[in-house]
């Protein structure tokens, strides 16, 4: 990867794209998400453009009405003249690899403004919750000049958290049915939120949902049990309300953030102004904390980690003679004479790095 | 690392609630390892022309039983024309008379398919298109 040596035809590709040309931006998009030759190119170019978007991300259980929200949230955006990108990622076949992706049934309403540009991605065999490339797409949307992208990943579990690193502010929308299985979430996706949404609150149990995540995220605050009366004696309600004042009340003292839960209505756009306005309340927190610029460094950081692992990759396997070696060292393998590791130790050595370097580990 | 699926917009014009072609062929196309966008009913020449820029399809699928063929296939393609768009292969199927069939394939549409026809027919006629015509499809997965 030499960033500088832009091929001809990427130059005419980076053109039409600050020109404000759609199509480019669709081009680009293919191309960072096929990883054609170049693409590390057009994202080196695009590179210093990056940073004005507001990312904001969309995750929960399959079915919680995260399209719909999304739609809903682009709405109220462009009312406020925002443009926004939006990434949306579907699962593609394990067996297949095709994908239905079918996002955008439920953002028709989306479809011909002008300020909007939706992108359906499939995942392709990455297991995290977005497409490998999501990330770079949401930084194609973002230097092509949305003020807001809107990354909604695939329906998760626990373990599917990409989206903690993709986003400023993650949304965990969840529905009331969703409240037997929070102690299983615990883990993994009630740890990325910075916004709990609970979805299709018109149904039952939405109040008993909101309630149980507050106590657990007053518990998650370190705090014990307040009001610890005997298991008959205090009712979920107050130990829930007390939980939220008294989290509210730690996070204004400390200047840190206190994870609000929320209840909407997608369908009706019930709770929607709420959830902005609760967004552009994070976006002042992120700032200033100093939180936004640690996690995009963070996000620099990781993302120079994927390109030096995937040019070592190209490197060892595409360009050297990683699989020349391995073939030919099939028989000794068999015989026992050579082992899977001392055959990569002579791959490694190959590109010129010492393996011993790597003792210490 | 490099990969490249065959992209393909799978739309269903017009006022009628008749979706079952349109998502049996989605299917079948997924199944055949391509990425289906699928966006539902009711879908303007103009949605169908965004849908497909946004999301650089190499193929527009319609599924039209209204009798609008006549206008919707060629509406399509002048829209995509005008957004310069030159890659992409418009196909469909529906209840199309075979003289409008022919008078709209001498205006560039692709291949359309009437009732009867399996869903390998349509993913192999897509398949055969792509090798010969679709954009970077030198490293396309075979």
């Amino acid at each position: 990867m030499v960033p500088s040596s832009e091929s001809p035809n990427n130059t005419e590709l980076l053109e039409r794209f600050r020109e404000g040309q759609r199509t480019a931006l669709a081009r680009a998009i293919s191309l960072v998400e096929n990883t054609r030759p170049g693409f590390e190119d057009v994202l080196h170019a695009i590179h210093s453009d990056l940073g004005r978007a507001t990312r904001v991300g969309i995750t929960g259980p399959p079915g919680a009405g995260k399209s719909t929200l999304t739609t809903e949230l682009a709405n109220r955006f462009r009312a406020r003249d925002e443009r926004v990108g939006i990434v949306a990622v579907d699962p593609s076949s394990p067996f297949t690899g095709g994908a239905l992706l079918g996002d955008r049934i439920r953002m028709n309403s989306l479809s011909t403004d002008p300020g909007i540009f939706i992108r359906s991605m499939a995942t392709r065999g990455s297991l995290g919750g977005l497409a490998t490339t999501s990330q770079e797409v949401a930084d194609l949307l973002d230097a092509f000049g949305f003020d807001r992208v809107i990354l909604e990943t695939v329906g998760v579990g626990q373990s599917e958290l990409d989206i903690a690193e993709g986003a400023d502010t993650t949304v965990v929308v969840l529905v009331p049915e969703s409240g037997d299985s929070i102690q299983a979430m615990k883990a993994g996706l009630m740890e990325v939120a910075d916004v709990f949404v609970i979805n299709k609150a018109d149904r039952p149990g939405a109040d008993r949902l909101a309630r149980e995540l507050e106590v657990m995220l007053h518990m998650r605050l370190g705090e014990t049990q307040p009001a610890a009366a005997g298991h008959h004696g205090v009712s979920l309600r107050s130990v829930g309300r007390a939980a939220r004042n008294r989290a509210q009340e730690a996070a204004d003292e400390s200047g840190g953030w206190a994870i609000p839960v929320l209840k909407s209505v997608a369908n009706t756009g019930e709770g929607l102004d709420e959830l902005v306005q609760t967004l552009d309340r994070h976006a002042v927190y992120l700032e200033v904390s100093g939180e936004l610029s640690q996690r995009r460094h963070r996000r620099f950081i990781e993302r120079t980690r994927a390109a030096v692992d995937r040019e070592l990759k190209r490197l060892a396997w595409k360009v050297g003679s990683g699989e020349e070696i391995l073939a030919d060292a099939l028989p000794e393998l068999e015989s026992g004479r050579e082992s899977p590791y001392s055959v990569a130790a002579r791959i490694v050595r190959e590109l010129g790095v010492r393996p011993e370097a790597n003792e210490g580990r | 690392m490099e990969e490249r699926k065959i992209r393909v917009l799978v739309a269903k014009p017009g006022l009628d609630g008749h979706d079952r072609g349109a998502k049996v062929i989605a299917s079948a196309l997924r199944d055949a390892g391509m990425e289906v966008i699928y966006t539902g009913l009711h879908q303007t020449p103009e949605m169908i022309v965004s849908a497909a820029i946004q999301e650089d399809v190499d193929v527009v699928a319609m599924s039209i039983l209204s009798g609008a063929h006549m206008t919707l296939f060629p509406r399509v393609r002048e829209l995509l024309e005008q957004e310069g768009v030159d890659h992409v292969l418009i196909t469909g199927g529906g209840i199309i008379p075979e003289e409008d069939i022919a008078e709209l394939q001498k205006q560039g549409v692709g291949r359309l398919f009437g009732p009867g026809t399996t869903t390998s027919a349509a993913v192999e006629y897509i398949r055969e298109w792509f090798a010969e015509h679709g954009r970077d499809r030198e490293i396309v997965e075979s």
